[in-house]
């Protein structure tokens, strides 16, 4: 196990290299630089501009470039914005939690409604509550964010007057953060309403960032299922009179979440990816905002640094779930 | 009263193309403490029979039966909730494939627990008590050890006692057992099956051992009771049925034995089980029988009474004859 830990974790590095390096590519690909970015249209003399070039180093070959940068990452130093001068890693831990929250949000909602409606599904295989289940399934899947996003706003915030359009939470309140959550700060705030404030603004953005991962969690699930239902055991399960709910429940559903939980490592990169347009649409103060930000700045070091950082995290994130396999499968635990 | 009573079951499948009777008319008894054997070629319904009597067909199923009595209770009536307190309890089923029988999720000590939990409400040390003590009767080295192995480090014999462990956890008063050695190591079967009937004649089990096997039949069974495409064809003692087989299929098995009841497995005679499509109209048997006539292709046979071994033939034999046939010598089948 903590071999396998190890190795893990060493991979990490080459896969890092390689994210750093594609970034590094793509960004210098899109037309325009820092420079004219902050410049504007019109431009300024050809001698401030080699100036500023030359201040950012943008005058190196980019080779040389990239490799003063892996110098520097390899030294925990991300940089800093170019256009706000604060350290990257400041920027980052600020904003992070705010994602992190959403995200988290997002996937409990998936994993939480996704789980059970597979599990109705394949027990009701064939029948109106399975296709129901599965066509709006499908739907979800095939919800494009923006448009999704777009609609619940104009029907819960426009029409019904129900949720907020934007932020996490009303201006009205303000506290210190003590966590970065704001469910948690503001219920720590004690000030009254605000819990209540964050929550009606968190629900329209988990709902958009999750349908994706909940359609394809209730896909997964009711096929594993299915699968699993048909097995020896789940017959000796009922050959020992327990009742239906523990053969579903334990039997058939235990073996189910071995695929189950795979998926659901897999959707956090998406997940992330989902983030970054979802924050866009409801103005979320999180990870997503601040890059798309940083793309219309040509800021190179916090595209390439929260990049990095942003994959860094799904890495690891994708390691604990690898972990969380060989938890839940015997035979991959004592392979090992 | 028997303790096991079935008389006139049948099993309808929904199929994609159309109904399938996969058991047709099937009467048996059990009594305590005995063992029934149930042989047949594969394909003949045993095993859907005793599914359909443990309850766990699925639900393309139709089960109808005049008779379908356990322990002197109406299984036929009995809601699902009542049975499920009798199934795993009062009547436990081992399976054929032990390996893929056990949860690979789930510990030994788990699964045997499970029952002993559900049924008798046991606290978690009694649980551990009892299943060390079953995986002790049941000749598993450790057991305190192996209550928390998973399936997945067991070999299949390995995996086949803890199975019988399961079955006997609650002290079931009937066992049916469906081919239990037949997915096992030659050298292994002998000792699963002896550890199985030696388990059975100290606690007074009925047993119901569904086997290929004859030779298995001739050592272990009282009574025998030979299937064919969903229908029971012969049922008698197991040492007449030997010496002198009633039914044209089983004198046909008998034959096709290398060496009378030594034969490790159920022996082939020329020709195949009927299925869903070509089923004869009268007699099931008559493509494959030496002495079939007119009479069989068009007239469905009549049960005949216990002397000849409950056959369900035109013309059963005594001593390998043909009563009332019209050319006793039969014909040679061609395969
Ligand atoms: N779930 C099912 N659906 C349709 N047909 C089935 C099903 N289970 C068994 N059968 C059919 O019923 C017949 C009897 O099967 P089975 O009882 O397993 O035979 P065996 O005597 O070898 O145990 C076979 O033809 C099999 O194809
Ligand atoms: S009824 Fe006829 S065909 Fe069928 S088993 Fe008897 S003799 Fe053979
Ligand atoms: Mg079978």
């Amino acid at each position: 196990m903590i071999s396998f830990i190890i190795r893990r974790v060493l991979l990490v590095i080459p896969t890092f290299v390689a994210i750093a390096f594609l970034t590094f590519v793509a960004i210098r690909l899109v037309p325009g630089d820092p420079v004219e970015a902050r410049t504007g249209e019109r431009g300024i003399s050809p001698e401030r501009l080699a100036y500023f070039r030359h201040e950012l180093g943008l005058d190196q070959p980019v080779w040389k470039q990239f490799l003063d940068y892996l110098w520097q990452i390899a030294h925990g130093d991300f940089g800093t914005s170019i256009s706000t001068q604060t350290p990257i890693l400041t920027e980052f831990t600020t904003l992070f939690p705010a994602t992190l929250e959403l995200a988290t949000c997002a996937m409990l909602f998936a994993t939480i409604l996704g789980i059970p409606a597979g599990v109705i599904a394949a027990t009701r295989r064939g029948t109106f509550v399975d296709y129901t289940l599965m066509g709006a399934a499908l739907t979800g899947f095939s919800m494009p964010i923006f448009w999704w996003g777009l609609l619940l706003i104009l029907f819960f915030s426009v029409d019904l007057g129900l949720t907020p359009v934007s932020g996490r939470i009303d201006l009205l309140y303000y506290f210190e953060p003590v966590t970065g959550f704001m469910l948690i700060d503001s219920w720590l705030s004690g000030e009254e309403g605000a819990f209540a404030s964050a929550v009606s603004h968190l629900i329209l953005p988990t709902i958009v960032l999750g349908t994706i991962p909940l359609a394809t969690i209730a896909r997964m699930t009711r096929s594993a299922m299915l699968e699993i239902l048909g097995e020896d055991y789940v017959r000796t399960a009922r050959a020992k009179g327990l009742s239906p709910f523990r053969v579903v429940g334990i039997h058939a559903l235990r073996n189910a979440l071995i695929p189950v939980v795979t998926v659901i490592g897999l959707q956090v990169g998406a997940l992330m990816a989902g983030a970054v347009l979802t924050e866009y649409i409801f103005s979320w103060p999180g990870i997503g905002s601040w890059l798309i930000e940083s793309i219309q700045r040509r800021d190179y070091p916090v595209l390439q640094g929260g990049i990095l950082l942003v994959s860094g995290i799904v890495i690891l994130i994708n390691i604990f779930v690898d972990l969380l396999y060989g938890v839940l499968n015997p035979r991959i635990r004592h392979a090992r | 009263m028997p303790l096991l009573e079935i008389s006139e079951l049948s099993v309808d499948f929904k199929t994609g193309s159309g109904q399938f009777r996969a058991v047709d008319g099937v009467s048996l008894t059990v009594d305590r403490g005995e063992i029934l054997a149930i042989v047949g070629e594969s394909g003949s319904g045993k095993s859907v029979a005793m599914l359909a009597v443990m309850g766990l067909l699925p639900w393309t199923a139709t089960v109808t039966a005049k008779t379908l009595a356990f322990d002197g209770r109406d299984l036929l009536t009995l809601s699902p909730r009542e049975r499920r307190k009798l199934v795993g309890k009062d009547m436990a089923m081992i399976f054929q494939e032990p390996m893929s029988s056990l949860n690979p999720c789930f510990t030994v000590g788990y699964q045997i627990g499970e029952s002993l939990k559900v049924h008798l409400g046991l606290t978690k040390s009694e649980r551990r008590q009892r299943s060390i003590e079953l995986l002790n009767a049941v000749g598993i080295p450790d057991p305190e050890r192996r209550l928390s192995a998973f399936p997945h480090q067991l070999s299949g014999g390995m995996s086949q006692r803890v199975m019988i462990a399961m079955a006997l956890a609650c002290r079931p008063k009937l066992i049916i057992a469906d081919e239990p050695t037949t997915a096992l190591d030659v050298t292994i079967q002998a000792q699963i099956l002896e550890l199985l009937v030696s388990l059975q004649r100290e606690t007074d089990t009925g047993l119901v051992l569904i086997t290929h096997d004859m030779g298995v039949v001739a050592e272990t069974a009282e009574r025998v009771s030979v299937h064919y495409a969903g229908q029971k064809i012969e049922e008698q003692p197991v040492g007449p049925l030997f010496s002198d087989p009633h039914h044209p299929y089983t004198a046909a098995l008998l034959a096709a034995l290398p060496e009378r009841a030594k034969g490790k497995h159920l022996p082939s005679i020329p020709g195949v089980v009927p299925g869903q499509f070509d089923r004869p109209p009268a007699c099931l048997f008559e493509p494959r029988c030496r002495f079939a006539t007119d009479r069989c292709r068009t007239k469905v046979p009549p049960r005949q009474g216990a002397i000849a071994g409950f056959a369900l033939c035109h013309y059963p034999l005594t001593h390998g004859r043909p009563i009332g046939h019209p050319n006793p010598e039969g014909r040679e089948v061609a395969a």
